[in-house]
């Protein structure tokens, strides 16, 4: 119980061990389906979400829940004292004093950090600005490892967004905690990764490539890890009509793929993906996402202590 | 034909910051929170001949001992400096200056929505050296990293 009482800011707070012990508790939950527990049923779990979020504000919920715990907390920053100016400390501080636990996403790069200083307690990191989303990293992770048996030895394309996702950034520093065969990086030139990304690949000794489409790399991957591109990202309207056409994942596109290629992506996704994939042999989204629940519910287990 | 040259006198005790490069002197004043209303009796020569780089600064601050803190700070923008300590006019010790491995409170985060930046929060900036040659730091908070030469404009008041 490695994880017991501690903090996860980043992917990187946890070790390759540590991220295995985690998924074999999801899958005891996942094999479980849909049972309830009381494992945690004297706990309060204090969800801070400063920022928009369905999946990972429902799923940490819903985990609680079926763990057999509370869940206490405010979606939007709007309906707190926040919109009245107090600061992220205070409100740290008093939700520390409530729960047990908090799961924190905010707009501001460093905040969970900031509120783990804060806090005696753990806070979970549920996304902080562009940075960091190590629980979203956790689910992409294991998705990988059930789809094939393995994240080792993979060809894996992340594309779109890998300048402001936080989702790519993270799921890059996670992967240098395996060896993955060959990281294809897939952007448009002004959306590559951030240097302080690459610099970790680079001192993790990953091999990686950066491409400006998706068409040169198609025929090597195992997986695409899709992220959304922000129109409001482009200046010009018209450079992200040009640029987009390169990163849309179409069923044409992974026709030209090797059998057994999935697409993964962190959703919501808007016009990213073709609607025909998400009926196709190659969607792995909606799974990923139901995975979420059983992968969180290990890490509320883990961080609290439990025996699952 | 003689040359000119702009004498100050040795100081009884207290710093010499020499090789500072040149018009550099009052940024170091800066970083080490000098600003006259101490009351050290301090000289500044800007612009002057060095045989090793062409043009420097030198500051002599009296009665005022640099420690280690300070000595690394200096490092931030005066990398070529070199400090003498000076006691009864002669220099008991001579230090080359050197980046520490963590920055606190002195630098601002260039990254605007960095929770440092927040005006909201009381919180002390950060940064880690993650390369000393080239001068690399990073924000602990965001992971932006800056080189040494942004990092003038990123000293706090």
């Amino acid at each position: 119980m490695g994880l017991k009482g501690r903090d996860v800011v980043s992917i990187l707070d946890l070790t390759r061990g540590e991220l295995e012990t985690l998924f074999e508790t999801a899958d005891k939950f996942d094999r479980r389906g849909r049972a309830r527990y009381r494992l945690l049923e004297d706990k309060v779990l204090a969800l801070a979400f400063f920022e928009p979020s369905t999946r990972t504000r429902l799923s940490f919920e819903t985990a609680m829940k079926r763990l057999g715990g509370e869940t206490i907390g405010f979606a939007g920053a709007e309906a707190t004292s926040v919109a009245k100016g107090e600061s992220l400390t205070d409100t740290i501080k008093m939700l520390d004093s409530y729960a047990d636990a908090i799961v924190l996403r905010h707009r501001y790069e460093g905040a969970a950090k900031l509120a783990a200083e804060v806090a005696e307690n753990p806070v979970i990191n549920g996304g902080d600005g562009r940075q960091h989303h190590p629980t979203q990293s956790m689910i992409d992770l294991y998705t990988i490892r059930r789809l094939f048996g393995t994240i080792d030895g993979l060809n894996i394309a992340l594309a779109g967004d890998l300048r402001y996702a936080r989702t790519a950034a993270s799921l890059a520093l996670a992967l240098t905690l395996f060896r993955p065969k060959h990281l294809y990086l897939v952007s448009p030139p002004q959306l590559t990764m951030r240097p302080e990304v690459l610099r970790v690949l680079d001192e993790a000794g990953v091999r990686y490539s950066v491409h400006g489409s998706l068409d040169d790399v198609v025929e090597e991957l195992d997986v695409i890890y899709v992220t959304r591109i922000q129109k409001e990202r482009f200046p010009d309207p018209m450079e992200y009509e040009k640029v987009r056409g390169s990163y849309r994942i179409t069923l044409d596109l992974l026709k030209k793929g090797r059998k057994g290629l999935k697409v993964l992506h962190p959703l919501p996704k808007v016009d990213e993906i073709e609607l025909a994939v998400d009926h196709s042999e190659y969607a792995a989204y909606f799974q990923q996402a139901a995975w979420g629940v059983p992968v969180r519910m290990a890490l509320l287990t883990h961080i609290f202590g439990v025996e699952v | 034909m003689k040359e000119e040259r702009l004498t100050v006198s040795k100081i009884r005790s207290g710093t010499v910051i020499d090789h500072i490069p040149a018009g550099k002197a009052l940024h170091v004043l800066r970083i080490l929170g000098i600003t006259g209303s101490e009351g050290y009796r301090t000289a500044v020569l800007m612009n002057v001949e060095s045989r090793k780089l062409g043009r420097k600064d030198i500051v002599k601050i009296e009665h005022k001992k640099l420690g280690e803190d300070e000595t690394s700070l200096v490092a931030l923008i005066a990398p070529t400096a070199t400090i003498n300590i000076v006691e009864g006019y002669e220099i008991v010790e001579k230090r080359r200056v050197r980046i520490p491995e963590r920055i606190r409170r002195l630098l601002t985060c260039p990254n605007p929505t960095c929770i440092t930046r927040s005006s909201r929060e009381d919180v002390v900036t950060s940064f880690k050296l993650v390369s000393r040659d080239p001068v690399i730091l990073q924000c602990e908070y965001c992971g932006t990293m800056v080189r040494g030469e942004e990092l003038e404009n990123l000293l706090t008041k």
